[in-house]
């Protein structure tokens, strides 16, 4: 192998996934309780806002019926558990093993609300490397697109990950 | 139904009111449990400690961004949009930390027939260590 193909984290899984969509799942359907849970344990130990769990207030407001915050997950809690890779998890491993997450970019669309059904594609769209104080850096950006049982976008993310 | 904000009355400059949660396993235990996020490190110090950080157990980058989410949405009430939100996880959140969410407008402009406001966001902690730099863009309501 030579020195330049030994440094870089850069695997030929990812060249081949570069773009391609795939990791398509679709949620249950979203229950009010949900909705209502999620907003208790973000504003924890402050009560939320009404037009999360109050159905009266929230039918007066612009939305006309109880959203979901922005940032609420439909696909917690599967029945079917994923596998996590070891390292990721642990934070610790070889080189190239330890995982972060870096960040994210999400742009927002119709709200959440109850009884949605939302589907969820992803796809690794770009990366870079760069020395940093760990050593070699490896910084990859995944695009996820969810829409709702209506093909309305509901959120696109760009997320960070980050690799040593 | 009314409107906390107008897109009128922003100025560049304008800051949001701060939000703030003091952070510990009592949050992060709630965000796991809604979340499905029970990774080690964020619900034991042992392996908080094993994944290098020395205080032991550590935050959710989740969380902290439901922060920002929660301080836009009761700056902005419930007649405006939160339309993008973007951070960059730079620091750990410890045990005991007081995060604040702090933001300022940057820009406003009316793209689309949508009456936009650019904020540059961060958190912060205790020491007023800036943890978690980003951008928001919300969608206000006009008075016409």
């Amino acid at each position: 192998m030579s020195e330049s193909e030994d440094e870089t984290l850069v695997t030929q899984d990812m060249i081949d996934r570069q773009g391609v969509w795939g990791g398509e799942r679709t949620s249950p359907p979203i229950a009010e309780s949900d909705i209502r849970k999620w907003a208790i344990a973000t504003y924890w130990p402050e009560k939320p806002p009404a037009i999360y769990w109050d159905a009266e207030y929230a039918a007066g407001t612009k939305h006309g019926g109880i959203i979901a915050p922005s940032d609420f997950n439909p696909f917690a809690w599967p029945v079917d558990r994923p596998t996590r890779p070891a390292a990721a998890n642990t934070g610790q491993g070889g080189r190239g093993r330890t995982g972060l997450n870096g960040g994210q970019t999400d742009t927002y669309g119709v709200p959440m609300r109850a009884d949605d059904v939302i589907r969820s594609r992803s796809r690794l769209k770009e990366w870079n490397e760069r020395q940093g104080r760990m050593g070699l850096m490896l910084y990859t950006f995944t695009e996820t697109e969810w829409t709702n049982q209506n093909d309305e976008m509901v959120r696109t993310r760009i997320s960070t990950g980050i690799r040593y | 139904m009314t409107a906390n904000l107008f897109f009128e009355d922003m100025n560049v400059g304008d800051e949001i009111p701060s939000w703030s949660r003091k952070t510990g396993f009592m949050n992060w235990n709630r965000y796991a449990a809604v979340n499905d996020e029970f990774v080690p490190f964020h619900m034991d110090d042992e392996a908080g400690r094993a994944a290098k950080n020395e205080q032991g157990a550590f935050g959710m980058g989740n969380l902290r961004y439901a922060y920002i989410v929660n301080a836009l949405r009761d700056w902005i009430g419930d007649e405006a949009e939160i339309r993008e939100v973007g951070c960059q996880y730079r620091a750990i959140n410890q045990k005991n930390d007081v995060l604040t969410v702090v933001g300022k407008v940057t820009e406003k402009k009316v793209e689309n027939g949508e009456n936009l406001v650019m904020l540059e966001t961060n958190v912060t902690n205790q020491d007023g260590d800036a943890t978690c730099p980003g951008h928001a863009i919300v969608v206000l309501p006009s008075k016409t």
